[in-house]
């Protein structure tokens, strides 16, 4: 037996087949370690939508509520600021959301003042670029930042700037606007967040 | 006594032959060219710090609690209670800190006297991955204590990977067990902090110093001693100009590491926190997911990267741009060996050009940590009055990166065409007898 040819042909295709084959045995014990890193059914069980009285926000204030552990701001625009908005367009990346930014907002708030009522502005008020919390900087008048700030919102982490709609100005790191999560008002003073309104999809 | 000694090494000698020569082979009988001077105490000093982050490191785990409710109080309580952690815990956090400024003095000498060249390409590669892990390591150890800094840092951090077409967010949410950072974000970063990555570092170190080995040190002069003549006073055939590492690298190394610990011991016991470089501020404040620090900005190793990050726009409508460049900013780094085409390894015999390119890169780099640092946003006011701040750090922190990545261009043209002058490399060493 020792001393007859070895077939080589033979011995590689072996070779081969053994190796693709343990190798398709370590992908597949890797799919539960690679898994057990997604969110665990914990962590997703804690979205549920959340109910906010805007009774006491005053115009020009700003309130922070928690939605999926995200925070959403809750703004009462003034008409000044509101007014405001339409100027601001030519300095924006995309004014009527509906080129990069046209999945940052449901299609009931893809407008000019991106809401619902349009003094009323709700949106996750999580920096578009990596993530941080924008500062509210909602008087007109000159930042240090902007010496034309006409209001809107600064992020600390990366000096990208929004208007007061959350709408991303051009030359910042934020490719988008910031994102309107699904909501809807359950009375003239109180509003749903997570939920779509009746009839929009 | 001596031959109890004696007795235990020839009875380990008949059962594992390579044993003691594999000693000999590393320490007594490893030549190392003789002229070394003080750049090359580096390399010896990152192990002492590795041996520091691990030995504090493991009696850090043992009162540390990993998790997104315990984590802020058990290094409170490390901090205050438990006996003598403090010190233990401003021994961790401040190597961090050391560990970095010695490696990036490490990888300078490399840089400065071609130690990257041929044949060390290996040596160049293994101790660039090791970089890498290192900056890993040091990330998730500084989201353990769980402030608000932690907090956002982490955030921040794994968002770049968000700005990856397509897969990023499913990505990030992957990264994070959650859809922010929470408890499993804590969790699993702890034990990648603590034996994951531990493993891989030790792994590397081996390699990164067996691979330096094979090939030898290079020196300040840049010449090969195993290309010079032969015969040394321990053996015939050995370089000429080489010494033995043990016992002579290892005494200078160990004065080394004296002054070396001097200095830590200093800033452990009279400025631990460094002025907020070493450890910040706004990381004695528990995390909170629904309030950003008014400023972040990384600890001092990770500016120079992090401004890189700011400096990029977005474009095209997505942000990845900038975290391309960030990740490019130290893929060139591995690259240098592909760059680089000159045949003079050394500073000492390099033209002009080399020395005052290697000069605008470190200013580069430090300009963008002063960017990165916040030093920038403060100095500009201060100096110019009252500009828009915005406009000129982008300017001056644009300009630093095209310098930053113009170093490697130039090199390569600079090396490619041959517009290189060279002063001839001496045979030997110039401190041979």
């Amino acid at each position: 037996m020792a001393n007859e040819v070895v077939d080589h042909g033979r011995r590689r295709f072996l070779t081969a087949t053994t190796a693709v084959v343990g190798g398709l045995g370590i992908v597949s014990a890797a799919v539960p370690f690679i898994k057990s890193w997604e969110p665990s059914a914990r962590a997703k069980a804690a979205g549920a939508p959340v109910t906010q009285s805007l009774k006491k926000i005053e115009p020009g204030q700003q309130l922070i509520v928690g939605w999926r552990s995200l925070p959403v701001f809750i703004v009462n625009r003034t008409p000044a600021q509101l007014a405001t908005l339409p100027q601001q367009d030519p300095r924006l990346v995309d004014p009527k959301s509906d080129g990069s930014s046209a999945a940052q907002q449901p299609k009931y708030a893809q407008n000019e003042t991106r809401s619902i009522k349009p003094e009323w502005l709700v949106m996750v008020g999580i920096c578009t670029h990596l993530g941080c919390v924008p500062n509210f900087v909602g008087e007109m008048k000159p930042e240090p930042f902007d010496p034309n700030w006409q209001g809107g919102y600064y992020c600390p982490c990366h000096h990208s700037r929004y208007d007061m709609a959350g709408r991303v100005y051009q030359g910042v790191p934020a490719p988008k606007n910031m994102e309107i999560p699904p909501y809807n008002f359950i009375d003239d003073s109180t509003i749903q967040i997570g939920v779509d309104p009746k009839g929009a999809a | 006594m001596a031959n109890v000694f004696t007795n235990i090494g020839d009875w380990v000698t008949e059962r594992a032959p390579n044993m003691m020569p594999m000693y000999r082979k590393h320490m007594t009988e490893y030549y190392a060219p003789k002229n070394f001077n003080l750049w090359y105490y580096f390399g010896s000093l990152a192990i002492v710090v590795l041996v520091n982050q691990i030995v504090t490191g493991i009696f850090l785990t043992m009162n540390y609690n990993p998790s997104a409710a315990g984590a802020f109080d058990s290094v409170q309580y490390i901090m205050r209670d438990v006996e003598w952690g403090w010190l233990i815990r401003y021994m961790h956090s401040t190597g961090a800190s050391l560990f970095f400024v010695v490696v990036f003095l490490h990888m300078f000498r490399g840089i400065m006297y071609g130690s990257y060249k041929k044949p060390r390409e290996l040596v160049w590669l293994l101790g660039m991955l090791i970089f890498l892990v290192l900056m890993a390591e040091a990330f998730m150890g500084y989201v353990l204590p769980w402030g608000n800094m932690s907090f956002w840092g982490a955030k921040v951090i794994v968002s770049l990977f968000g700005t990856i077409p397509v897969i990023g967010g499913t990505l990030v949410e992957w990264i994070m067990g959650d859809f922010l950072p929470a408890d499993a974000t804590l969790n699993r970063f702890f034990a990648l902090h603590v034996i994951a990555l531990p493993l891989v570092l030790l792994l590397l170190v081996v390699l990164h110093i067996a691979a330096l080995h094979e090939v030898g040190s290079n020196n300040p002069d840049g010449v090969e001693i195993k290309k010079g003549p032969k015969g040394n006073r321990w053996d015939a055939l050995k370089p000429a100009d080489g010494i033995p590492f043990h016992p002579y690298y290892t005494v200078k190394d160990l004065f080394g590491v004296g002054f070396f610990l001097l200095i830590a011991a200093f800033i452990i016991f009279f400025a631990p926190t460094f002025g907020g470089w070493f450890l910040e501020h706004d990381n004695s404040i528990m995390a909170n997911n629904l309030v950003t620090p008014a400023e972040i900005k990384p600890v001092w190793y990770f500016t120079p990267f992090y401004a890189i990050v700011r400096m990029v726009p977005s474009f095209l409508g997505t942000a990845v741009w900038g975290v391309l460049a960030m990740f490019g900013a130290i893929a060139v780094l591995f690259l240098m060996p592909w760059f680089d085409r000159g045949q003079v390894k050394s500073i000492r015999y390099r033209g002009t050009g080399y020395k005052v390119a290697l000069g605008v890169f470190v200013i580069a780099f430090l300009g963008l940590g002063a960017v990165g640092a916040g030093i920038t946003a403060e100095v500009i006011p201060e100096w110019f009055g009252n500009v828009d701040l915005t406009t000129w750090e982008n300017a001056f922190g644009r300009l630093m990166t095209l310098l930053y990545f113009g170093f490697f261009a130039f090199l390569w043209a600079y090396t490619h065409f041959g517009w290189e002058k060279t002063k001839p490399v001496p045979d030997r060493v110039t401190m041979h007898d």
